[in-house]
């Protein structure tokens, strides 16, 4: 077996392991109480609007949107991890098929696989600098690094076919 | 311990005298790569069962639950509008019991119907990477097992979570449900870690060659169509979300806290109307996110699963017409079902009818191919005299 193929297969089940040990984590301490914060907020913003108090009502609505901004990118984290790994479990058992020589197609296993961890990690990063760029760009990068490398194995399909 | 076997790999399909008739029997070697209820045979089984039942309960759920609720969810929003504007706090706040209680049914099925679907891709991966997995076929059974079970109860107690709420629970937000739910995720993560024990062990060998014979490779047209397919919906899914989350996202989440404020506001100095249109917005708001991320997931979920399909290909059991227009019928289906869930906001429920037609497509494509690997364990069985 070449060693992008064991990459690409030992780092997908790995990869969808930790991803769903990052959920299972998530459901246990973090979901419940996400979605009663959310919750609690939007009814305390209204409770307060039929009070009057406006300043305390727009108050709970930001409490609300920074709630919702950390809770759906840690949802997108899980299902992004687990999500990848599938993909490079399926590339890792017809990678031999690609029609590149052992090195590129080391490369492309690394680039795929560094882009798996990296794309999901950038956007939990951002939860917690939020509104730091640095998080940003490692989202962007990685999920640039895995298209660009997915392009490059379908090229090798091509060129193989 | 004998787990190291030849490599047997199967090289070519069975051949048709004319259509629906097969002339040549199964190979007799095909036999070590689909034992009978071996590891790759319950991991593919119930892989294509769970897959099949996740998209039926996924489609059941956007005919009859998915616009119901959001109707139901904006019902309640303008009851809470309103109880701002006649300044009752107190109704104002328990309109969102009620609303946090849709949203959570809506949730929960939502994640029943991913979970179900993305254990059977699973189930499908680990039985392609079995000829790697160095364990005993004993051990390596029991773990398949294991997997179709938790891959069962884990899309089960998500679904139960909103109908079993809090009742007896000694927890104060877990419920028994929930328990099942984590339990069953816990197992999953148990036969995955194992399976990583088992490659680790494969790899670290001295022995070249894998543990048992790799899945019978082929080059017919159907793997082809359904591999290129596969990698251009994942491409295209890849594309659609970079698309979204650069030019929809931020401003998604922007227009939600300026729609919450604005609806407040104006519920606050009595202009009713203008709330009741802040409250038909959110609702569109919420119908454009939903699009967006549905179409998103369903082109990589449908990529990877023709991907994966293709596979199993010299497994199904059928005519070359039939399997064709399997085949066929899965990729119309997998382009079909994102593209007119995009076009919902446009073109409404014509659009929502033909992206669920288009679900459908898929589920009877499965069927199909889950038919005719029945059939191919069945002949199978027959000739090596019993299931192994």
């Amino acid at each position: 077996m070449s060693s992008g193929r064991k990459l690409l297969i030992f780092g997908g089940i790995a990869l969808a392991t930790f991803g769903m040990l990052y959920g299972l984590h998530y459901a246990l301490f973090i979901e419940h109480q996400s979605l009663d914060h959310m919750g609690g907020s939007l009814a305390t913003a209204f409770s307060e609007a039929a009070g009057r108090n406006m300043t305390a009502a727009h108050s709970a609505v930001g409490d609300y949107a920074a709630a919702k901004y950390v809770y759906v990118r840690q949802v997108d984290v899980h299902s992004h991890w687990i999500g990848l790994a599938m993909l490079l479990i399926v590339l890792g058992v017809v990678f031999d098929r690609v029609g590149f020589n052992d090195t590129v197609r080391f490369w492309l296993a690394m680039a795929l696989f560094a882009g798996s961890v990296i794309f999901p990690l950038g956007v939990l990063m951002q939860t917690a600098q939020p509104g730091r760029l640095w998080p940003t760009v490692l989202a962007i990068g990685g999920a640039g690094l895995v298209t660009a490398a997915l392009s490059g194995v379908a090229i090798g399909f091509a060129r193989k076919a | 311990m004998a787990i190291w076997g030849p490599s047997t790999p199967f090289d070519g399909e069975p051949v048709f005298a004319k259509e629906g008739e097969l002339r040549q029997a199964i190979p007799p070697n095909i036999a070590a790569t689909f034992a009978g209820m071996s590891a790759r045979r319950i991991f593919i089984f119930g892989g294509i069962g769970l897959i099949a039942a996740g998209m039926l309960f996924g489609d059941i759920f956007a005919v009859f639950v998915l616009h119901q609720n959001a109707s139901q969810t904006g019902e309640a929003l303008l009851s809470g509008v309103k109880a701002v504007a006649a300044h009752d706090a107190p109704a104002a706040r328990n309109v969102f019991s009620g609303i946090g209680g849709l949203l959570e049914d809506r949730g929960t099925k939502i994640d029943a119907h991913v979970h179900m679907t993305d254990a059977g891709y699973l189930a499908l991966l680990l039985a392609l990477i079995q000829p790697y997995v160095a364990l005993s076929k004993e051990r390596k059974r029991q773990f398949a097992r294991l997997f179709v079970l938790g891959g069962v109860a884990l899309p089960a107690g998500i679904f139960l979570i909103h109908y079993v709420g809090l009742a007896y629970s000694p927890f104060s937000v877990i419920g028994w449900a929930s328990v099942l739910a984590d339990s069953a995720g816990g197992l999953l993560i148990v036969v995955l870690l194992a399976q990583i024990w088992g490659l680790w062990r494969h790899f670290r060998s001295v022995r070249s060659g894998s543990v048992e014979p790799e899945m019978p490779l082929e080059n017919s047209w159907n793997r082809r169509a359904l591999l290129t397919g596969g990698t251009v919906l994942v491409l295209l899914g890849f594309l659609h979300g970079a698309w979204y989350s650069a030019k929809y996202l931020y401003e998604h989440e922007a227009r939600e806290a300026r729609i919450l404020n604005g609806m407040l506001d104006e519920a606050g100095s009595h202009s009713l109307p203008a709330a009741a249109q802040s409250v038909s917005e959110y609702g569109g708001l919420q119908a454009e996110k939903a699009v967006m991320i549905a179409a998103h997931s369903h082109l990589i979920e449908f990529g990877l699963l023709a991907m994966l399909l293709s596979f199993i290909q010299p497994y199904v059991f059928l005519s070359d017409l039939w399997k064709a227009r399997c085949v066929k019928m899965l990729l119309a289906g997998s382009i079909l079902l994102p593209v007119f869930v995009l076009l919902e906001l446009r073109m409404g429920l014509i659009a929502g009818g033909i992206a669920d037609f288009g679900g459908l497509l898929v589920i009877i494509a499965m069927s199909g191919m889950l038919v005719g690997v029945l059939r191919y364990s069945g002949r199978l069985d027959a000739e090596t005299g019993g299931a192994g």
